[in-house]
């Protein structure tokens, strides 16, 4: 049995109680109140609503009618859908309006017009077959509907249907049905408008931006395209006549680079990467290379910028590194500085100075921080209950600690932050601590520490971030991070810890300790510039000459706008703080957890082994920045971007500019005669250009990238439409055509290369060369709101032309993606998990059960998954052993464990499983 | 944007010959020219005519009652997804996670064009949701992966990565 719920006075339920009478379909009819809740899945109430005999709830009235039309009859005509798509999408919004003027607002005599351009279609419709139904001969469910729709403003004789007698002959036509009679009695009582009021008023007040009549006639129409008015054009004309800035030759750097009076002096910090591991793309990413295509682009605008980066180096992570290779925290520093270096120089990232924090100057600068804090009183002492491991014979840094998160019960969380809920966790707090390395419970021990005094900075802090962040450009989140932390209040801070690898403690009754990192480490921007230059304060106690901008993913939000600005905010030496905060969101790896254990994902010291060169790894991550949003790493995406982006688009398109100088107009640039067609494209081009340079100002990296590849469409389309090499073969006006679209597309080429420095340094180069571009020109064209000039003039002769980019196969990036590891979303685990789920009627996600280990056969990447945490927290486990020098057969027993999990990972992962054991010393 | 949606739907049902469409009035409503016979208005109207045409017909749900529910959320797509203001995007998620709970499909078990237009149509949204929401409408974000891996269906739309899988590491404070 079916129940159809309805409500008086409401006029969607006029047409489902009509189709009922009409269809004599059986069911149950509920009158309730407009805000009962029927349908349990909605948050607003909807009436009509239907409870099917399945149980399943039909929420809208003409799905409603149509059904209970079909129940007794054939499925409803194309036409007829037509009209109820029409009804629900173009009537309905009408209506409303008309409604809500006529019952709540008494403006009766507007209602005309609201309808009339819905009822002119009608009109034309019904007029043109001559039919007396919508449909034809017979009664539909449209006529239904349209009718119980219209019902409501249409019975009312105050609403003249003079113009449209089709509509009036039909309306009444329909209205003569004794089931439509006595729906209309049951939902509007014989009260009419003021039958609806109540349920009007309950309705949110309809939106104004359907206001434009309906076109009754469809119309071809193209997607978007910008309309260019005369002035662009002449404008546009007007500045490719203009010369280039042949005085401007200061594309060379001379270090050291210095705050310039009458400048604009840029400081631009990347995050410090930590030093004991290798960088992985999300690092890159996130704070290296958007600093560097910042710095590159802020060079081109003409600004005087100085970009300072290095390795974070001291803290238990290195301390622990040191102990499993064996090594002091010294020589690990230097090998993993080294490994840093490598991989930035391979990406092209042009540091100015690339230092590091284990150096005199950072001890240096830091205790003077620390003692300017301690004399303005913002340090406070405090007894600090800690963990410390007896079997380990020491205190726990937080990232050694494991836990239940006291906040949201996650059992993983680490000792200083839960990875589920992201709150900030004191190591004591956590409920069953376990000692990472050795899965023993630590013990509480007091010890006594230093503290930032934050609550007492609050004021002066807040102050100083009104001003930055509504100055600068912080990035969204940036602002939404900071502001949560304020709003949960701040708390002193500890700024000691016991350990030896750190910057010590220069006050005597903390002999024994050293600076907790987070204070130190963004020091290390102040002392890496020292190091690079003497002259360090020019630019970091200079705010009124300089202008910082920091960029970090956006785990490092705090630390960089409450944490370290209290730091020197409360030494009150005029330090420059931050203007600029940039934060990337994070870049996820493929469909497969990223894992170094597993190898799984592409770190830095790899990519170059990829064979792919770094100019397309630093355009594909840059094209995927993830701005604004989490975005993804995907092999098959990379080779599509690189296909169709960089071959078939913008190498393509200066690839054949080129060509058709060297071999229509023997290697010289051709006269250009600018007809209208060019100076619009001129204009178009131009436009993308003020595009790119706002979004750039702006550090709209990724969106700042979509322009440059637009100009390249907008090129190809330009030579597709005009045929050079068609026209070239012509008569002498055709040729002279060929010369201008050949002349003008070089040039825009020569644009590109500018615009490109920034995102691919050597392409940019190589564009140049080919184009023998003269360097000049890079100054000229992104200066002020950005200029297209025609760099190369008639008569300029361009170099050797050859292809730039080349196509990735298909076989070469499934070589590549087995290799790393990463899965491809469209393969077996989707197509498992769809009919895993359609043989369920049910589908709540849950997690999967830590199941006992079963050698299956092929890849199983939920079991790949908790083999990998299995094997790394093993393997943690015998390195421990090893470091306490543990009984032999102790340490080989939980070896041949290890190996046993390994193998088994191996299975999991679908590779045959090989002895992992006699590898030499793996790190 | 309507126009290459039913693009992208034509080559799922695999249909050979690609149909001429244009469109109509300010949110360029979709139309099919028919040759001998009157234009079709309407995405869904074009889309329930496509799946016939391809006799797919289980697209639309097999029996009345599954016809229905298909309907339903075709006609939700049209008149609560298209056109939403922003304020109405938490209710619509909230709404379908809630309806998702306990369903593979829109429908049910069954694929159909429900989801394929609601997929469709849902795509925006679902790409500007920061991580911590699609955790949040869970329900939904299951169903939209589901949807965009069923082979051939996603064709003009970008993949969104659902998975939280980071690249980074957290940086020690």
């Amino acid at each position: 049995m079916m129940e159809l719920f309805v409500s008086e006075g409401n006029p969607h339920c006029l047409k489902v109680l009509a189709a009922l009478e009409v269809t004599g379909v059986q069911c149950g009819v509920h009158f309730i109140n407009h805000e009962e809740k029927v349908v349990p899945f909605l948050s607003r109430p909807a009436l009509p609503a239907l409870l099917l005999p399945s149980k399943q709830h039909i929420f809208s009235s003409n799905t409603i009618c149509r059904y209970l039309f079909e129940l007794n009859g054939p499925e409803s005509s194309d036409q007829c859908n037509q009209w109820l798509e029409w009804e629900a999408t173009v009537l309905q919004p009408a209506l409303l309006r008309a409604l809500h003027m006529a019952v709540l607002q008494g403006k009766g005599s507007e209602v005309s017009k609201v309808l009339q351009s819905p009822l002119n279609v009608l009109d034309q419709s019904l007029g043109k077959g001559n039919m007396s139904y919508l449909t034809g001969k017979d009664v539909s469910v449209a006529d239904i509907v349209l009718w119980g729709a219209l019902h409501p403003v249409l019975f009312n004789s105050s609403l003249a249907l003079s113009d449209h007698k089709f509509v009036k002959a039909w309306f009444d036509r329909v209205a003569a049905m004794s089931g439509c009679q006595s729906a209309a009695q049951k939902v509007l009582q014989g009260k009419g408008l003021e039958a609806m009021k109540s349920y009007m008023q309950r309705q949110p007040a309809p939106q104004s931006r359907d206001t434009q009549p309906c076109n009754s006639s469809p119309v071809e129409s193209e997607e978007g395209e910008r309309v260019v008015s005369e002035e662009e054009m002449e404008a546009a004309a007007l500045t490719w006549r203009k010369d280039i800035n042949a005085c401007s030759q200061t594309t060379e750097k001379q270090h050291p680079i210095m705050p310039k009076e009458g400048m604009r002096n840029v400081l631009i910090t990347s995050a410090l990467p930590y030093v004991n591991n290798v960088p992985h793309l999300g690092n890159i990413i996130g704070c290296v290379l958007s600093a560097d295509v910042f710095s590159r682009y802020g060079r081109l605008r003409g600004w005087n910028v100085l970009f300072v980066c290095g390795t974070d180096e001291y803290g238990t992570a290195t301390e622990n590194k040191a102990r499993e290779e064996g090594l002091t925290p010294k020589q690990i520093c230097d090998k993993y500085h080294a490994v840093h270096s490598s991989i930035y120089r391979w990406f092209q990232i042009d540091f100015d100075f690339f230092g590091r924090t284990t150096t005199e100057k950072q001890t240096e600068i830091a205790q003077d921080i620390f003692w300017r804090l301690q004399k303005n009183g913002f340090l406070v002492e405090d007894t600090v209950e800690q963990l410390r491991c007896e079997n380990c014979q020491r205190f726990l840094a937080d990232r050694f600690v494991e836990g239940i998160c006291p906040h949201c019960s996650y059992p993983e969380a680490r000792g200083d932050q839960c990875d589920k809920c992201g709150r900030l966790i004191n190591a004591v707090e956590l409920r069953e601590p376990q000692c990472k390395v050795c899965k023993q419970t630590p013990v509480i021990r007091s010890s006594k520490h230093l503290f930032l005094d934050l609550p007492k900075l609050e004021t002066q802090l807040e102050q100083w971030l009104e001003k930055s962040t509504s100055s600068g450009d912080w990035t969204a989140n940036a602002k939404q991070i900071t502001r949560s932390w304020l709003r949960d209040g701040l708390k002193p801070r500890c700024i000691t810890r016991d350990l030896q690898w750190g910057t010590p403690v220069p006050h005597p009754d903390f002999k024994e300790k050293v600076f907790y990192v987070w204070f130190d480490a963004p020091i290390g921007y102040l002392s890496i510039t020292a190091n690079y230059t003497s002259d360090w304060e020019k630019w970091w106690k200079n705010p009124h000459q300089v202008e910082l901008y920091n960029f970090m993913a956006k785990d490092n939000v705090p630390f960089h706008s409450v944490v370290f600005p209290c730091s020197l905010l409360g030494a009150q030496d005029n330090y420059t703080l931050v203007n600029h905060l940039v934060a990337t969101e994070y870049l996820n790896y493929e469909d497969t957890k990223f894992s170094k254990s597993r190898g799984v994902g592409v770190f830095g010291d790899m990519a170059k082994d990829t064979g792919i060169p770094s100019d397309v790894w630093r355009f594909y991550l840059l094209y995927v920045r993830p701005e604004g949003q989490d975005s993804a790493f995907s092999w098959a995406d990379m080779a599509l971007k690189n296909n169709s982006e960089l071959l078939n688009n913008l190498g393509n398109f200066i690839n054949r500019a080129g060509m058709f100088v060297t071999k229509f107009f023997g290697g010289c640039v051709p006269e250009m005669e600018l007809q209208q067609e060019d100076k619009k494209l001129l204009a178009v081009v131009g436009w993308e250009l003020q595009q790119y340079i706002q979004l750039m100002d702006k550090v709209k990296i990724r969106d700042a990238l979509k322009h440059i590849l637009n100009i390249s469409r907008h090129g190809n389309q330009y030579i597709q439409v005009n045929e050079p090499w068609k026209k070239i073969k012509g008569g002498e006006s055709e040729r002279r055509r060929a010369g201008t679209v050949t002349g003008v597309s070089v040039n825009i080429s020569c644009l590109l290369s500018v615009m490109l420095l920034p995102y691919m340094p050597a392409v940019s180069q190589t564009i140049r060369d080919q184009l023998n571009a003269p360097q000049s020109c890079i100054n000229t064209m992104l200066l002020g709101p950005g200029s297209f000039v025609c760099a190369l003039r008639a008569g300029h002769r361009i170099g050797t032309v050859s292809p730039l980019f080349q196509k990735l196969e298909a076989d070469q990036i499934e070589a590549l993606k087995k290799r790393f590891g990463g899965q491809q979303p469209e393969d077996e685990p989707s197509n498992k998990k769809i009919t895993a789920s359609s043989q369920q009627p049910a589908v709540v996600p849950a997690p999967p059960a830590v199941a006992e280990v079963k050698t299956g056969v092929g890849a199983d990447p939920e079991k790949a998954k908790q083999l990998a945490k299995a094997v790394a927290e093993q393997g943690d486990k015998v390195r421990a052993l090893k470091s306490q020098k543990a009984e032999k057969d102790v340490i080989a027993a939980e070896v041949s464990k290890l190996l046993d999990l390994k193998k088994q990972l191996a299975l999991a992962e679908g590779k045959s499983p090989e002895p992992a054991a006699q590898k030499g010393k793996k790190k | 944007m309507a126009l290459r949606e039913l693009a992208s739907l034509e080559k799922y049902l695999g249909l050979k010959k690609p149909n001429k469409y244009s469109t109509q009035g300010d949110k360029k409503v979709p139309v099919l020219q028919n040759n001998n016979a009157p234009p079709l208005v309407g995405l869904v109207t074009i889309a329930c005519h496509l799946v016939k045409e391809a006799k797919r017909s289980e697209l639309l749900g097999c029996g009345a009652e599954a016809r229905a529910v298909v309907q339903q959320w075709l006609e939700y797509r049209v008149t609560k997804l298209d056109g939403h203001a922003k304020e109405d995007i938490k209710t619509i998620l909230k709404d379908l996670n809630l309806y998702l709970q306990d369903k593979v499909y829109l429908a049910g078990n069954q694929f159909t064009l429900a989801d394929v237009l609601m997929y469709y149509g849902i795509h925006s949204i679902i790409l500007d949701l920061a991580v911590q929401e699609k955790e949040q409408y869970m329900n939904v974000t299951r169903w939209f992966d589901h949807i965009q891996h069923h082979p051939g269906v996603r064709h003009h739309l970008p993949p969104v990565a659902v998975l939280r899988n980071r690249l980074y590491t957290s940086r020690h404070h």
